[in-house]
């Protein structure tokens, strides 16, 4: 928490304004039935005498409601300043701090949770800020000042106050407390009752081809039923709120009126002195309320706010290491024993991998799913550091490089295509912000995204949505090759970023990518042989160990799980062989 | 938005479905006019109490405690009133909630797949989900608190009118002012907080889109350009919520102000009455104070509580609009239960398109025998699902007829028809439940044996056994941390454990490394001996074997024949065929 309250500093001057003026208005709230009981024990008593004294006292009212709206004015704007301020500049330094996480944070922490922080527990925290500048001072004040303005007034009379009180508060308590968990339930059941619904509608052809409609009514009826019982359990407690409390501060009323009357008999009070009592403690069970609601907010912002400040401490970038020019300047890349074991992960991804690729080469990785392939290329552009081994790209350690260089130097397509929300050009310029029009329509071309694209309204211009979701798959992932070719990179990445392309269009890319005028050096990743059957070398990888390395006609000879790779895929041709 | 739908039509409709209700409603309003007469009655028992504490050794305490103990019997039958009124309100508000999801989920399962494919995951639920919410709650909690509100605002003046008309003169003229400054306010705070929440809505986007896709952003060195973007926004949603945050909080010191007023207003017109000697007392005094303590509290509420019933109606509308979609056609009362398929399939005319202006297929023919194999081919995005579409009858034909086993697939029932397909399609869905369930949910009696008989057939007895709990592992939503492969694996047992006399496969294999896939294949052979078949396939060999290939271009079928007769026509398929599988053609020459 100590780090989230040093974002509300720049605030100092709110933070102390709006508790105060909030203080003040409560005080003058407190005053108004010390003025009432003026009215009517100096006022009214004295007769026609006391007109100047009601006058006087219909005047402090007047300016006490005036002034008392004032000081709520300030304190409310100064309260949303500071939570409004708060929370903008948390979400700014949560962003920032998020940009800067590697793959390994951003693995360890998870997308959604990021995004629940920065959006949802943020905003609870503001209003947490907000209620609890508002309302923290406030409501103890007038509970605590009504109590101690009805011992001034009547001492012996303000005991009723000291029974009343605690006992409201303990209903108030006791039933805040005991729903707020059972609230929680309800929405575990209510996340049920749409998990069913949503898989009915993700499934929808399976469960019609099965014939489940009717089981499927019931199993939502089950879950409905349930979030029903338990949403009557919690209404029929918080139902006893407001009827238990109006028992309470009616017989507090009756208690006053009691003693009011004994007291009054033996002249130890005044008429006016038992109405103020009485409206002292109509006061009590409003600001209650509130105070419960507030302590309950707070809470839940506190738990929020140990959240955000985990991730906000959760160690963001990598370390750079001396400068090192060991290597051989020749080759594009060297791979020198590189293994890499994920967090939380018992075994290594990748291991024991030995490879030199001079400039210019392509190079393939083929091998079945999870073992190893794009963990091993993520280890080029540095996503993750390799935990044995060192990974150089001209001869120097990656670590070695200040990252935007080294990223600068590789142009990668990941396995998701990817768009951003904007316009084709946008999302190409990703690439290399300064490329002109030409250099992009030749990247769409080798992409072979050049057709589509002039076929679209607006061609370079035209509309992206969020996530490309305007886009089909293959045409999305053409347009993500695109965008890594515009970079004219050194290094260019294909990781496995054919797999939604027909073979046409696979054979007519790798083509243009054989013919790019700045000759990079190709990594692509493929679980088909027939992509990579054109590579200068091929990377067979097992279980995250290299099992082969050499041409496809080598590779056919020597490697049986390249060979069993390729009879799978080209089974006819395999027989005849 | 806010004012579409608010229509006599939605609310009478809204009526109707709650006529249910109509005793516990009527019961819940009664109860509501009893709390509020009694919380009316009590100050004025108070009022009357304290004109009998009038000064030392005037007070008739007998008197005292018998009003103190009128005033603890009505606040025993308020708060009864009170309970039973707030236990009537949840019952009707959550057994409405309970109906309405009930009829929208039973109504989904009617809903045409034209409806569904067409509308996102998202927007159903979120009908079914927030809007039910909202309009529940909205409608009456709303009506419970509007229907109390006027109740107290009528009540009170009423009572003052009676007692002393010339205060309530007081409390009358500044009524208007009440009013005003609660509307002026919810209006301006109703502005400003769409404003806010479509500039969060912006926001949230935005770190949407940046955060799932980091590693992209990251891979891109796009941080910087990102993080400014979102200070952008981030500055606008400051300002926005600022305003926003600071205009809402200004009801309750605003109608506070008010109300102090009147208080004031009372006090000097009260006091001045009681020493003018008019018979208005002190007690009375105390009366009218409390009274206009509470008198302006109402105004809010129901200043708050037009917009919440505006927003209701709207969340209805919403949901309306979803439960007055036309269903999908009822299977014909005499219709046939499909039984003893042996697998003929006969396509004639068949024209098809999903919106009117641009027809996807037409006069399309084909007949298929026992055990044959159709393979559907053409480039990415061709729309070969349609096919599939139409032979499960997700979607019914425009034109034409579907027959299987010689009946137009609209004659039988839907279920016996599907019930003839075993289906495997590209998008796997699994659902949150154990590995067992998600196999046996093609055939809910199939014994042990036969389930795991099926995973064996599927290649993946081996990976459930090593799963922490087998067969009884739960499995997440759509699979949760299964590879796609694995997913693909579970929808092939699902598939082998019904063993339906016709399949229809799309794309199976997809996720599936090649090695893993040429078992599958073994399997899928032998599923497919005897069986008529119809195979989205990539494969060659698949394709090559295949007794009908349909080539598709476009969403149209352009060319139909098998392998041979394809190649020699050397049109679409052969153009193709060697592009596509030229690296295998000269593999097998080698």
């Amino acid at each position: 928490m100590k780090r989230l309250l040093g974002y509300l500093k720049p605030y100092k001057k709110e933070v102390v304004i709006s508790p105060l003026f909030k203080f003040l208005e409560a005080i003058f709230d407190l005053l108004v039935p010390l003025v009432v009981k003026y009215i009517i024990d100096v006022g009214i008593a004295k007769g026609d005498q006391g007109k100047t004294d009601i006058f006087a006292g219909f005047g402090v009212l007047i300016v006490f409601a005036i002034v008392g709206m004032l000081c709520a004015l300030v304190a409310q704007y100064y309260a949303a300043r500071a939570a409004v301020g708060f929370s903008t500049d948390l979400r700014r330094d949560l962003f920032s701090h998020i940009q800067k996480f590697s793959y390994k944070e951003t693995d360890r922490v998870g997308t959604s949770t990021m995004i629940t922080r920065i959006t949802a527990d943020v905003n609870q925290l503001q209003s947490g800020v907000n209620m609890t500048l508002r309302l923290f001072l406030r409501s103890p004040v007038v509970v605590f000042g009504a109590m101690i303005m009805a011992f001034t007034v009547n001492a012996q009379s303000a005991l009723v106050f000291v029974i009343v009180i605690p006992l409201l508060a303990a209903v108030v308590f006791t039933i805040m407390l005991k729903t707020v968990p059972l609230f929680q339930g309800v929405q575990k059941n209510l996340d049920r009752v749409t998990s069913v619904t949503r898989e009915n509608l993700t499934g929808v052809r399976v469960i019609r081809a099965l014939g489940k409609e009717a089981s499927e009514n019931e199993r939502f009826r089950a879950a409905n039923e349930e979030h029903n019982r338990a949403q009557n359990h919690v209404g029929g407690i918080s139902a006893l709120m407001n009827p238990l409390t109006l028992i309470l501060v009616n017989a507090g009323v009756i208690l006053l009126l009691w003693s009011g009357a004994e007291l009054v008999q033996i002249g130890e009070m005044t008429q006016g002195e038992v109405v103020a009592m009485t409206n002292y403690m109509a006061q009590i069970l409003v600001e209650l309320v509130k105070f419960a609601n507030t302590i309950i907010l707070v809470n839940k912002a506190i738990a929020c706010g140990d959240r955000v400040e985990k991730v906000l401490s959760a160690p963001a970038g990598q370390e750079t290491i001396q400068t090192d020019t060991s290597g051989d300047t020749s080759l594009a890349v060297a791979l020198c024993g590189v293994g890499l074991t994920y967090e939380n992960n018992a075994a290594p991804s990748v291991s024991g991998i030995d490879l030199k690729i001079p400039r210019g080469t392509t190079v393939g990785i083929i091998g079945s799913t999870g073992s190893g392939k794009s963990s091993l290329i993520n280890l080029i552009p540095r996503f993750y550091d390799a935990t044995e081994g060192r990974v150089l790209v001209n001869g120097r350690d990656v670590r070695s490089y200040p990252i935007e260089e080294l990223r600068n130097k590789i142009a990668i397509v990941p396995q998701k295509a990817v768009l951003f929300r904007g316009t084709v050009r946008s999302n190409l310029l990703w690439g290399n912000e300064g490329a002109d029009d030409a250099t992009l329509w030749a990247a769409l071309e080798a992409a072979q995204a050049k057709d589509f694209i002039e076929a679209k309204e607006g061609g370079l211009d035209a509309p992206v949505a969020q996530n490309g979701r305007n886009f089909s798959g293959g045409q999305r992932q053409r347009l993500t090759i695109a965008r890594a070719l515009v970079r004219q990179a050194e290094i260019l990445i294909l990781d496995d970023s054919s797999s939604a392309l027909d073979y046409a269009t696979d054979a007519a890319l790798r083509q243009a990518i054989r013919s790019l005028p700045n000759h990079p050096t190709v990594f692509i990743i493929s679980q088909r042989t027939s992509s990579l059957q054109h590579a200068d070398v091929i990377l067979v990888l097992e279980d995250g160990e290299s099992v082969g390395v050499g041409t496809h006609e080598e590779l056919l000879k020597s490697c049986e799980v390249y060979r069993e790779i390729y009879d799978s895929q080209f089974q006819k041709g395999g027989d005849e062989a | 938005m806010k004012n579409k739908g608010f229509d006599s039509s939605t609310l009478r409709r809204i009526l109707r479905d709650l006529r249910h209700y109509r005793p516990a409603l009527i019961l819940s309003l009664l109860l509501a006019a009893a709390t509020v007469a009694i919380t009316l009655y009590t100050p004025f028992l108070t009022g009357k109490a304290i004109d009998l504490i009038v000064d030392e050794g005037k007070v008739n305490i007998p008197q005292v405690m018998l009003i103190a103990a009128q005033i603890g019997v009505c606040t025993v039958i308020s708060a009864i009133c009170q309970w039973v009124m707030n236990v009537i309100n949840n019952r009707i508000t959550y057994g409405m909630v309970r109906k309405l999801r009930r009829d929208a989920f039973e109504k989904l399962q009617r809903l045409p797949l034209s409806y569904l494919d067409s509308h996102s995951v998202g927007e159903i639920v979120s009908r079914m989900m927030t809007d039910v919410d909202q309009f529940t709650d909205g409608l009456l909690m709303g009506f419970s608190q509007f229907f109390t509100g006027i109740l107290t605002i009528f009540g009170t003046l009423i009572i003052m009118l009676v007692i002393r008309p010339g205060i309530a003169l007081v409390v009358i003229l500044v009524t208007p002012l009440s009013l005003f400054v609660a509307s002026f306010i919810s209006k301006r705070t109703y502005s400003m907080f769409k404003k806010q929440s479509e500039t969060r809505a912006e926001q949230t986007a935005m770190i949407d889109e940046y955060i799932t896709n980091h590693k992209v952003v990251v891979a891109f060195g796009r941080e910087d350009e990102a993080e400014e973007e979102f200070n952008e926004i981030n500055e606008r949603l400051g300002k926005c919520s600022l305003r926003a945050t600071f205009f809402s909080s200004l009801t309750n010191p605003c109608t506070r102000f008010v109300n102090n007023l009147v208080y004031a207003g009372v006090a000097l017109t009260g006091a001045l009455m009681v020493i003018g000697g008019q018979g208005f007392s002190v007690g009375q005094l105390s009366v009218f104070l409390s009274y206009a303590n509470q008198y302006t509290k109402p105004f809010n509420e129901i200043s708050g509580v037009l917009t919440e019933l505006q927003n209701a109606l709207a969340c209805a509308a919403r949901l309306f609009e979803m439960m007055d979609e036309p269903e999908i056609v009822p299977d014909k009362s005499d219709a046939r239960v499909l039984d003893s398929v042996d697998g003929n399939v006969d396509l004639e005319n068949v024209a098809f398109s999903y919106t009117p202006e641009q027809d996807l297929i037409r006069d399309l023919n084909l007949s298929v025998k026992p055990g044959q194999r159709i393979a559907i081919v053409g480039p990415t995005g061709c729309g070969k699902t349609t096919v599939i579409n139409l032979l499960m009858r997700f979607y019914d034909v425009k034109a034409g007829e579907i027959r299987v086993e010689g009946t137009d697939v609209r004659n039988v029932t839907r279920d016996s028809l599907r019930a003839s397909w075993g289906m495997v399609l590209q998008d796997t869905w699994l659902r949150a439940a154990t590995v067992r369930e998600n196999i046996a949910m093609s055939r809910p009696d199939a014994t042990e044996e036969e389930i795991v008989a099926a995973a064996k057939a599927a290649h993946i007895h081996s990976f459930i056994k090593r799963l922490p709990q087998g067969y009884d592992t739960v499995l997440g939503e759509n699979g949760g941390t299964l590879s796609q492969g694995e997913k693909q694996l579970l929808c092939i047992a699902r598939v082998m454990l019904a063993l339906p006399p016709m399949l229809i496969l799309d794309e199976a294999t997809s996720s599936i490394d090649t090695r893993m896939e040429l078992k599958i294949q073994n399997s899928f052979a032998q599923m497919m001996q005897g069986r008529t078949s119809f195979i989205v396939a990539h494969r060659l060999s698949t394709i090559e074997s295949a007794d009908v290939i349909l080539v598709m271009k476009d969403g149209k079928i352009i060319e139909q024949g098998d392998h041979a007769t394809l190649l020699s026509q050397k049109g679409f398929y052969h153009h193709l065929y060697f592009s596509q599988f030229s690296g295998a053609v000269t593999a097998s020459d080698k």
